[in-house]
Formats: structure tokens, sequence, C-alpha cells
């Protein structure tokens, strides 16, 4: 299957050049190659990346397939830009145990829009007080392990969870919560939340446990990554904790970069998320340490909620929002154009950096002849107004409703395959195994 | 006036005339016989109480009764919210039965601009008014307009009286409608409580924080004394109901150190012994009973406010 890409620019750099695609690599890059007979894709001048890879997304089967399917999420990621998901572990069943990832992963196949890779739980239904079975989940693939939505808050388990990661070169991701210190919390601890009477969730319940974490990993020579970072604080710590050596990665998501607690005075449960939107002095840091190389990279924490989760009081609604499909936009609106980051860095945080930390060979690859062809193309120019329900997946809940964003992904490509193209999917390949 | 949801969006004149509007409703009750108005004759006032509550309720069900409004109340047990409807639904319903009017108290903070959003999307409930009677810890507007009321009808204007809130502002709903008022009406609001019971974002609050009662009380005009909830205690807020009492009760002695002219105010459910003594609210001093009195008119003029000149009556 051979695929032509013509009128591109590689990182954004230098005139438009054409990409032949054979079998799934990239087999040449130059001007006027020849279409042959294979299938074309006009750039338009448009810059070409390596594909996007998400650490951090929640696709909801099994268990919750009424707000987000690996099929609908799937084609969520691919409009997204993205040639790689990683899906959390907070599934009903939880992903704590080689049967429930297997079918992840043979969903993901089937679906064959994205490389969908499970994320296995760090300990038994996400409860925090045994290990699940870290070494039998690895053997079936698994690359990260995490309860996101819930902190291993025990210090000795999560010492542990550590040190046993390391004999099987698997990385711990930490939702960097102190439980005892956000009981009650429903919006970030300061002035908006004072004000409008909500439960503070405060810096320092992040913050402790990043700390805590890094000296841990540290001692244990472990790898440890840091999910969605949301205080100015934790990028201080993650600073401190490189600079001494420690083998800490981390995210931020989307909605830290740009959103903030002014935004809660509505109510409007569609901007409740977990770690909650900071103060604006927050998202500008998270910006910085971003562009800084101190974060290393973007992870959308996509979370399909259903309408009647969300459309209800404030303390009820369920934390979280889309982010797939809007996560490029906002990284263009909030680091490209204010010139935070170049093409060139938007490929290292949003592919090279996650593929790396995950230990994906085949992702995140230079656009070089001989290179996998996972790969997006961006038209940066466009401007596009977020509508829910238009999106791909079954739930509706972004926060970004309304709001008119720049950067627009023509085309995904993934090992030579359009999974999407001008807003529409590829169907599901079908393939089994 | 659309809604009644905070004390914070009222503006100075809109407040007053709220105020004035109770005073004259008291003022036109004063010696009747027979305690009805016609005014809001054919208005349906539904009161939906998610918590427990005595004062407010039944001030709003009178309130309603003596401007001849029909009051239905419902209540979350013995209703389909005990069966698990949703806030939504049960709003949509009390709309589409023909409220006016929803008076909603709600454990969740921001319950009440939720109702309002709602109704307001619906056919059958953009003409239905929402009145917040307590929404979670964030606003109480109809106690801080009888609070206001009280402290009028005592000291005369507000402006730059200087007005002590003492107790767990940081889940007081009653201190937050409270500080939102007083400022805008023109007083300065001095705080008072220990660190652990005053939230972190109190700094963006138009206020004075206080951790020593005895060295503010002299210059105060009005104290208002908030419940503190023994549990507290066990959320780690303070170490025992004596050290609370100590430090932050108003007690005789400390009524002592009170202007002549100042006055006791408390929203109630009071707790006697923990943050009020027994001699202080049954002193001359406390206006606990006026409030409670005040609360009636000031809701007959939210209600008259909201209800009165609408284009379909």
């Amino acid at each position: 299957m051979n695929l032509l890409i013509r009128g591109v620019r590689p990182y954004g750099d230098g005139d438009p050049v054409d990409v032949s695609v054979v079998d799934g690599v990239i087999a040449g890059i130059g001007a006027g190659l020849d279409a042959g007979d294979g299938e074309v894709l006009d750039g338009d001048g448009a810059v070409l990346l390596p594909g996007f890879v998400d650490l951090h997304t929640h696709l909801r089967e099994p268990g919750r397939e009424d707000t987000e399917t690996i099929a609908t999420g799937s084609a969520a990621a691919a409009l997204g830009g993205f040639t790689a998901v990683f899906a959390m572990a907070n599934t009903a069943p939880v992903a704590d145990n080689a049967v429930v990832v297997e079918h992840v992963t043979r969903r993901g196949r089937e679906v064959g829009l994205v490389d969908v890779h499970p994320v296995g739980a760090v300990t038994v239904g996400l409860a925090g007080e045994r290990l699940a079975e870290l070494g039998t989940m690895a053997a079936a693939g698994v690359r990260m392990f995490s309860d996101d939505g819930h902190c291993v808050a025990d210090p000795l388990l999560m010492r542990r969870a550590l040190e046993y990661a390391t004999a099987l070169d698997v990385v711990i991701a930490q939702h960097a919560e102190e439980p005892r210190l956000t009981v009650g919390a429903q919006a970030h601890e300061g002035e908006a939340a004072a004000r409008l009477g909500l439960g503070g969730w405060p810096s320092s319940a992040e913050e402790a446990i990043v700390a805590r974490d890094c000296l841990l990993a540290r001692q244990a020579g472990a790898r440890l990554h840091i999910c969605h970072v949301s205080t100015e604080g934790t990028a201080e710590l993650l600073r401190w904790a490189r600079a001494r050596g420690t083998r800490v990665s981390s995210e931020v998501t989307p909605h830290h970069l740009l959103l903030d607690d002014s935004r809660l005075a509505t109510f409007d449960p569609v901007n409740k998320v977990n770690p909650p939107l900071r103060a604006a002095t927050d998202a500008a840091a998270l910006r910085r340490a971003l562009a800084d190389g101190v974060i290393d990279c973007v992870a959308t924490d996509h979370a399909p909620h259903a309408a009647q989760d969300k459309d209800c009081e404030w303390a009820a609604a369920r934390p979280g929002m889309l982010g797939l499909q809007t996560a490029l936009s906002v990284v263009v609106e909030t680091m490209v154009r204010p010139g935070l980051l170049t093409w060139r860095d938007v490929a290292r945080v949003m592919s090279e950096r996650p593929a790396e930390i995950a230990g994906l060979p085949d992702q995140g690859r230079p656009l070089d002849v001989g290179e996998p062809a996972n790969l997006v193309l961006v038209d940066t120019d466009a401007e596009w107004t977020v509508r829910g329900a238009e999106l791909a997946s079954i739930a509706a809940n972004t926060p970004y409703e309304g709001m008119t964003l720049p950067g627009r992904v023509l085309a995904t490509v993934l090992r030579g395959r359009c999974t999407a193209r001008d807003g529409r999917v590829a169907e599901p390949t079908g393939v089994f195994g | 006036m659309k809604h009644l949801l905070t004390a914070a969006e009222l503006d100075a004149d809109t407040a007053t005339a709220v105020l004035d509007t109770a005073d004259r409703l008291k003022a036109a009750l004063l010696g009747r016989e027979v305690r009805k108005l016609p005014t809001l004759r054919g208005r349906t006032v539904v009161t939906m109480f998610y918590e427990n509550s005595t004062r407010t309720r039944v001030s709003f069900e009178i309130a309603g009764k003596w401007m001849s409004a029909d009051v239905v109340n419902v209540s979350a047990s013995g209703s389909s919210v005990g069966k698990g409807e949703s806030l939504r639904d049960t709003a949509l319903t009390l709309a589409a039965a023909g409220a006016d009017c929803v008076v909603v108290r709600h454990p969740a903070s921001g319950a009440a601009h939720r109702l309002a959003g709602w109704l307001g999307a619906d056919p059958y409930g953009t003409n239905t008014s929402v009145v917040n009677a307590g929404d979670g810890m964030h606003e109480h507007p109809t106690q801080a307009l009888l609070d206001a009321a009280t402290l009028r009808e005592r000291l005369g204007s507000l402006r730059d009286r200087r007005i002590g809130i003492v107790g767990d502002v940081l889940h007081s709903r009653v201190a937050r409608s409270n500080v939102a008022l007083l400022s805008t009406l023109g007083a300065e609001v001095v705080l008072v409580a220990p660190p652990t019971l005053l939230p972190v974002g109190v700094t963006g609050w138009p206020v004075t924080v206080s951790h020593e009662l005895d060295a503010e009380l002299p210059a105060l005009d009005a104290v208002m004394t908030l419940r503190v909830q023994a549990e507290r205690m066990h959320g780690l807020f303070f170490p025992s109901v004596r050290e609370y009492s100590i430090a932050y009760g108003l007690n005789q002695a400390r009524l002592g150190l009170l202007p002549e002219h100042a006055v006791v105010l408390h929203p109630g459910p009071m707790l006697r012994g923990m943050e009020i003594a027994a001699a202080v609210a049954d002193s001359p001093r406390a206006a606990i009973s006026d409030q409670v009195a005040n609360g009636v008119h000031v809701r007959m003029a939210v209600l008259y406010h909201l209800l009165a000149h609408r284009e379909d009556a």
C-alpha cells in the first residue's frame, strides 16, 4: 500500500516537500515525487509532524460504553492527530489483570484507528492496598502502570511499586493527590473557591506527593511519571528533582495550560476536573515549564462523562473533560502562537517525549527515510469553533464549547494508512489479533 | 429582579429597595387583625428543601401566605427526590406543574445557579423565579437581607458601621452573604475566627481578618456569632469545644466589652454555651428574635420584587 503526501513542511521548516510512503515506512522525501498508483494526500503547505502520542486517556471501555468506547475514543484520537494513546486502568472491571489489558489491546487493534496501549493498575482494584500483578501485565505488553483517578497514597506501597517496576523496565505514573488533604475538595483552594463556597483542593496536596515520590524514585532508581501537573510548585519540585538526577518525567494537560479557576463562577461542572483548574498564575507557570522542558509532554486526560453526570449540581458532578480532538489547538493557542514553542518543539512534547517515556519504539520517530510513517498534517492557519455534539466521542463534555481555536488536523497517518482525513475517520480495519 | 441567587449580585440600590419594601410591609401589617395582603394572589411558590430547616422554611411559607400566594412545600424525603430523581428533573417538574417561584435550599454550593440555568432553558421554566434559600457553603442571601434589616432598625444606616462576624466562616453561607451585602451597603466587616475556620482565599474579600475577639469588640457596632458545629472538632479545625468557647465564645464578660449601642446577632440555630452564652442570647442587646420576625418581612419583600410586577400578572 503506497501513499504520497504532497506539499508538506516537516516540523514547519523550509519549503514544502513531498513524502512518499511504501509499506508503512517513509520511502522518500523530496520535491516532485511520483505518486505511482497509490493514494495521494495534498498537504497544501501543511506542517508535517510525527503522529501524536497521548500518555493519558480514559476510553471508558469496558464499563461505561454509554460515554465512550474504544471505537469512538480511537476515532477522536485519530481526528486529533494521535497515532498512539494510553488508556487508563480505571475501567469497570479495573485493568488490574492480564485479561482486561489484553481485551483493551485487542479491541484497539480491531478498530485500528490508533495504537491503543492499556495502562495497568498499580494496585488491585485501584484500592491502594496491595500490588496488582505488574509482571503478568508487563508480559502482556503493558508499559505503564497507574492508579490514575486515585493516588497511590501509602508511601510504603508506592516505594514497593517503584522498586518492583525497575525489574520490569516499566514506568509508574502517579496521580499526585494526598487524600487526607483533599477530603471534600471541589475546586482549587484559592480566592474563587473561597468566594463560591467550594471545598478547597490545595496545591500542597499535589506537591507533597510529588516531592515524596521523587525521593522514593531516586532511592529505588526507578522511573516515575507525574500525571497532569497542575501547580507552579510542582514544576519547581520537578526542576529540583531533575537537577539531582531523579528519573522523573511529567505531563501537563491542555486544559491546565489554557483554563483557570476564574471559569468556576457559573458553577457549570463542565469545568470540574481533577486536579482542578488552578489559578491563572499556575497556568502561566505550567506554560513556562513546558517550554523549558521541565514538564516533558502534553497529555490530554481525555475523560468522557455522560450528560447526567455533568448536568447536575457541582458537588454531584464527575470530574473530567474531553481532550483528544482539542489538544493540538489548545497547544497552538497557548504555546505556539505566543512563541513559547516552535513546531519542532510541538513534535517533542506531543510525540517524541511521550513515546520515549512509554518506551514505544515505532512512535515519535524522526521524519526520515526508513522510519515508520506515523504522521500528522497540521493546517496552521485554520481556525475552528468547538461544538461538543460534533466531536467523535459519545460524550460531549468539552469545556471549549463555542470557543474558536487555531490549528486543525488535516490528516493522520498510522503506518502508512490514513486514519483521519478532512475531519473524517477511516473505516475500522477489521484486523484481529 | 428575575432571581435572587446571591447577595453578591445585589447592588446598593436594589438591596436598599428590597429593605425599604420590607419596612413598608412590616408597617402595613402592624396591628392588623388579619395579616393578609392580596398582592400575590394567584401566584404559586414552591419551597424545595434538600436540608433540614425550621426557621428559613417556615419564614418563606409564612411570607408567601401573608402575601396570598399559594405555597407548596416539597421536602427531599417523601418525594421523588428520595427515589433518586435529579435536581434538574425535579426543578423542571415543578416548573411544568406551574410554579412561579422555586425557593431552594440544597447542600451543594451553586445549586440555585444551576436551577436558574435549567429553568431558563426550558419552555415551562422561563418565567419561574429562583430564590436561593441556602446553597452549600456558598450563599444565603435572604439571611443577609434580614440581618441588614435588623441592623438598620437598631443602628439606622449601615454606612461606616463596623460589623464583626465571629466563628466558622469557612463553612458558612451566612458569612459569605453578609460579607457581600454589608460591604455593598457601606459597612466595614471584621471576620474573627481561628485561621482553620477561615477560607484560604479570604485574602480576596473586602474584610479585615482578626484572631483576637477581645481586641475587636470595643470598636464594633454589631457582632454576629455563627454556629460552630461541635463535629468540626473531629475535622481538626480546633482542639476542643472548651478552647473554642474560651477564645471565640460570646459570653457575659465579652458583652461588657461591646459599646452600649452594639447589637448581637445570631442566624440560628444557636448552640448555647458553645459560640454564645445563654445570658447573652437572652439579653436585650441580642436581636435574635427580631431577626426571625424581620425574616418574614424581608422574604415577603423578595417575593414581591420577583413576582408582583410580572407582565402576565
